[in-house]
């Protein structure tokens, strides 16, 4: 009985999933049915169907989002056979006559080269072939054409032209959109290339001054911080891969750390608590480092020089899929109204762009979900958690993990 | 046998167990020396933790058992579990380590882009890991059954709880030093107890007969049945019984049972002669599926070959296992570190059989009371006894405690992360937290249902089920490039679905005993993967449209080692 039991937990599980399944991709067609008159039902449908095909697209036109949206656009249009096409080739034939793929590119020389659409007459020998006129409408973004979507039918008809025009124009607003990411990604990307170049140079002069002051007392200290300063360097400079593991972001959190000591002694403490398990961890290249250059600013800030000690304390912890970093330290905190303007940028802080730059590329990769995550009151110490997610699509390493 | 030096035992492990996570990684990795603290896991410290997650119930208490019941043939088991990692580490270990995943879907999602493939992945790893809690938990049941008369749902109840506790606050932090520590008790309360074991034996005169078939008693034993059972007799054979036996109740009479079947009602007990043969019995209890070891008997080269296939193909498809290499630096250390597991779990594996033959020779009866898993746990006591056994005692269920939580936590992290990953709507601690529940919840329930499985035989169907299922996906993942992501899916549903009704089949007990199908049903592994990796490739060829972009990329970064890496992007 108890045998017979179990294989029947084993059996309802993949039929459970089934039906989950089945439940997700109906749910949201028969929610729609029953919804007021027929022609609202009609507009609900059309949207729907239209916001369907509109996600591959925002990807951009290519094969695969074309062959993904095709489909779609094609029961929004309810014509015979639809075909999207860039400046060069048919990306994606939907329907009916894929024999006509070549006569189409030959006749579209002339909308992709003027950008205005067009209706003609397909040449056939086979009887039977179903589609025997073609609207050309192209899709343009700022201008530009970058395709065409041609919309295939048995005879003439004024209402698919115009549905064409209306669908084409509506594909191009989703291609623009997909322009637009483009363009908040390359942003993006030149921010980070800009705070790579940017490590502050404050830092730079102390960190020579430093080294300078010890020349004479202690040469063989002054080498030691040159060759640490040499390291930070190289590795701030990197200029391939967007992305690094964890133990080298920590090597380099090192070598800084070694500098700003050797500039404060005794005042400046740091405890640090890291799971090994945690170092081959993949993360944004810099984006921790500026959170310790924060502490030790925030940690030393409205001290004097002589009696104020900082403590500053750097956690990596294992949490299951993720792993967990804590920057902490105890010194003059902030007021969390202002922060939140500086992280919205309303006020530019006064030292560099560190935790909105941080913040904002951490959100790029990960998500909204994994922004920074800070903890403080005025004269209260800062604490700021990061989240790392252990495998994010499009996240590899070019870094070397080195060490044991 | 005595439970007074037991139950500390086991309560020290849990509490040990719980500590070492929680504070292991604050002890040694508190420092202000970078150096120091950023020292990755070395391929011996991870290749130990691996090996303490993997030595689960199965390995500690169901190998000797099935020797004990069915001798020698049994030793594929542990050649299995181990030779899974040499599989493991000629064609998936370095590849799955670069391509950066840390689950096994993710591993899909990077090798095919497809949202599709990765949820279909998840669904078997939360498949494989709840087949593979089920028998961790009756494990746990027989032993504090054995130890201290509990009910047997109890064992399950207190693992799972611990478990769930200790996962869900986040207490398995030091997860390597835990599973580490896991390993070494692990391997000492086999090792300590067996070198005893083999000390008695040794003074005993070293009988030679362990393997004579069949095993008969050394000394006049009473046997207590606790299930009906139906013997059946080669021969003629004379017992004392008090009891019901064919239907007529007797009271400590002598009988002479004649040659066939003979049913014996529970509570029976027989007192067989010093010398008499151990007779075998058959569950008539009706409410247990027939064991897969029945089938073995009718086929038995095919059940070989299935279990073969299924432990070799398996491993690599475990989920707790494969998040571990994800600690290894780069693709090398990730070889290094399976070569380490192979030395470690062999030498593991050596002890178990040496139960089993003892116990072959020392607890022939508990092929009749139903519990040969218990020949661990029962062997110190029956052969040394005193306070010395008892000691050995405790430390052999310290020893399998540590099994059933360091095999549970693992697989509940495993499936807790896709379960809050890719089941639960959004992320978040707390929904990890919900996650754990869950992923201990199901399997929980189903083993209070259940009950009586063998426990290696539960494991074995859920080597079946990765076999089938990820075997392909990895392999061919990793080695073909013209894998597209509905061949994966189907393949994935065709071979690892069929093992998974297979399965279901046999623990129904459909089709009963005797037919062809029942061994085809109950050692899947041997169609099933096959089956899988020829839907996958013909499914692929068919759709050439749908590799997807930048496979060529995907794989360079899975073959090249990680220093030429850096030049090909720069």
């Amino acid at each position: 009985m108890s045998g017979f039991l179990a294989g029947l937990c084993v059996a309802v599980l993949p039929v459970l999933a089934l039906g989950v399944w089945l439940g997700r991709r109906t749910a949201r067609a028969k929610s729609l049915a029953g919804l007021g008159t027929p022609v609202e039902h009609a507009t609900f449908e059309t949207l729907h169907t239209a916001s369907l095909a509109a996600p591959p697209l925002r990807a951009g036109l290519t094969e695969e989002t074309a062959r993904k949206s095709a489909r779609k656009l094609r029961s929004l249009l309810g014509t015979d056979a639809l075909c999207l096409t860039d400046r060069e080739q048919v990306l994606v034939w939907d329907g009916d006559g894929a024999h006509h793929r070549t006569e189409i590119m030959d006749r579209l020389a002339g909308p992709l080269e003027t950008g205005r659409g067009e209706a003609f007459r397909l040449t056939c020998d086979r009887l039977d072939c179903s589609v025997r006129w073609a609207v050309v409408a192209p899709l343009t973004v700022d201008d530009r054409v970058h395709g065409a979507l041609v919309a295939c039918a048995p005879r003439e008809s004024a209402v698919l032209v115009r549905a064409a025009g209306e669908v084409a124009r509506w594909v191009s607003v989703q291609l623009e959109l997909a322009d637009l990411d483009q363009s908040r990604t390359r942003l993006i990307e030149a921010e980070i290339k800009a705070l790579r170049a940017q490590i502050s140079p404050h830092f730079i002069f102390n960190s020579l001054a430093v080294i300078a002051s010890f020349v004479r007392t202690d040469p063989e200290r002054a080498r030691e911080l040159l060759l640490e300063f040499a390291d930070f360097t190289r590795y701030s400079f990197r200029r391939h891969g967007d992305f690094t593991t964890l133990a080298e972001e920590l090597h380099a959190i090192d070598h800084y750390l070694a500098l700003v000591r050797a500039r404060f002694g005794d005042r400046l403490s740091v405890t640090l608590q890291i799971a090994p398990e945690v170092l081959p961890v993949t993360l944004p290249f810099l984006c921790l480092q500026p959170l310790v250059e924060n502490a030790v600013k925030h940690g030393l800030e409205g001290k004097a020089p002589s009696s104020g000690k900082c403590h500053i304390q750097i956690t990596a912890q294992d949490a299951g899929a993720e792993a967990l970093v804590v920057i902490e330290d105890d010194g003059a905190g902030m007021d969390p109204g202002l922060l939140r303007r500086i992280l919205a940028r309303e006020v530019s802080p006064s030292g560099g762009i560190g935790l909105s730059n941080v913040d904002d590329r951490l959100r790029q990769v990960y998500g909204d979900d994994y922004g920074l995550v800070i903890e403080t009151a005025a004269a209260a110490g800062m604490k700021i958690t990061v989240r790392l997610p252990k495998y994010q699509p499009g996240v590899h390493s070019a870094g070397r993990l080195t060490g044991e | 046998m005595n439970s007074s030096y037991a139950i500390p035992a086991v309560a020290l492990v849990v509490v040990a167990t719980v500590l070492v996570g929680a504070f292991g990684l604050r002890i040694s990795r508190t420092t202000s020396d970078f150096y120091v603290a950023s020292r990755t896991v070395g391929p011996r410290l991870n290749a130990t933790a691996i090996s303490g997650e993997y030595l689960s119930a199965a390995s500690f208490l169901g190998i000797a058992g099935l020797v004990l019941v069915q001798g020698p043939d049994m030793l594929w088991y542990p050649v299995g579990y181990t030779a899974g990692y040499l599989v493991l580490l000629l064609f998936v270990a370095a590849p799955l380590r670069r391509s950066g995943a840390y689950t096994l879907p993710d591993f899909a999602e990077a090798r095919l882009g497809s949202q599709a493939v990765r949820r279909l992945a998840g669904a078997f790893v939360v498949g494989v890991g709840w087949l593979y809690l089920l028998p961790q938990l009756q494990g746990a049941g027989l032993t504090l059954t054995v130890l201290t008369g509990a009910p047997d749902w109890l064992g399950g109840v207190i693992v799972a709880v611990v478990v769930t506790a200790t996962v869900a606050a986040g207490g398995m932090r030091s997860i390597t030093f835990v599973q580490a520590f896991q390993y070494w008790l692990k391997l000492t309360a086999l090792l300590v107890p067996a070198l005893f074991l083999v000390l008695t034996w040794q003074s005993d005169g070293a009988p030679r007969h362990a393997f004579d078939e069949p095993a008969s008693f050394r000394e006049q034993r009473v046997v207590r049945v606790d299930d009906s059972i139906d013997l059946k007799l080669d021969r003629p054979l004379s017992v004392t019984v008090t009891g019901t036996v064919d239907g007529r109740s007797h009271t400590g009479t002598r009988l002479e049972l004649t040659a066939g079947s003979h049913h014996i009602e529970r509570g029976t007990r027989l007192t067989f002669a010093r010398g008499a043969p151990v007779p075998e019995a058959e569950r008539s209890g009706g409410d247990l599926s027939p064991s897969q070891a029945e089938s073995r008997e009718e086929r038995p080269l095919y059940a070989t070959y299935g279990l073969i296939l299924a432990t070799f193909l398996g491993t690599m498809g475990l989920p707790h296992v494969v998040v571990r290499f994800y600690t290894s630096p780069h693709g090398v250390a990730a070889r290094r570190t399976t070569v380490a597991v192979l030395g470690l779990i062999g030498a593991f594996y050596l002890l178990p059989p040496v139960y089993g033959a003892l116990g072959r020779l020392y607890a022939p009866e508990l092929t009749l009371t139903g519990d040969p898993d218990a020949a661990v746990l029962l062997l110190p006591d029956r052969m040394i006894g005193g306070v010395g056994g008892d000691l050995l005692g405790a430390l052999v269920a310290g020893g399998a405690f540590a099994a059933f939580l360091s095999t549970a936590s693992g697989l509940t992290m495993a499936v807790a992360g896709v379960l809050t990953q890719d089941v639960l709507p959004s992320r978040g601690v707390r929904h990890f937290r919900l996650g754990t529940v869950l992923a201990m919840a199901v399997p929980l329930a189903a083993s209070v249902l259940v009950g009586g499985l063998p426990v290696a035989d539960a494991v074995g169907l859920a080597f079946a089920v990765s076999a089938s299922s990820f075997c392909p996906l990895l392999v061919l993942g990793i080695w073909w490039r013209r894998l597209t992501p509905p061949g994966a899916a189907a393949g994935m549903l065709v071979g690892g679905g069929s093992a998974l009704l297979a399965v279901a089949a046999t623990m129904a007990g459909y089709p009963g005993e005797g037919a062809a199908l029942h061994a085809l049903l109950a050692w899947p592994a041997l169609w099933s993967v096959p089956l899988g990796f020829l839907t996958m490739i013909l499914v692929s060829v068919a759709t050439p449209g749908r590799v997807p972009p930048g496979t060529a990329a995907v794989l360079a970064r899975f073959h090249l080692p990680e220093e030429l890496r850096t030049e090909v992007t720069a």
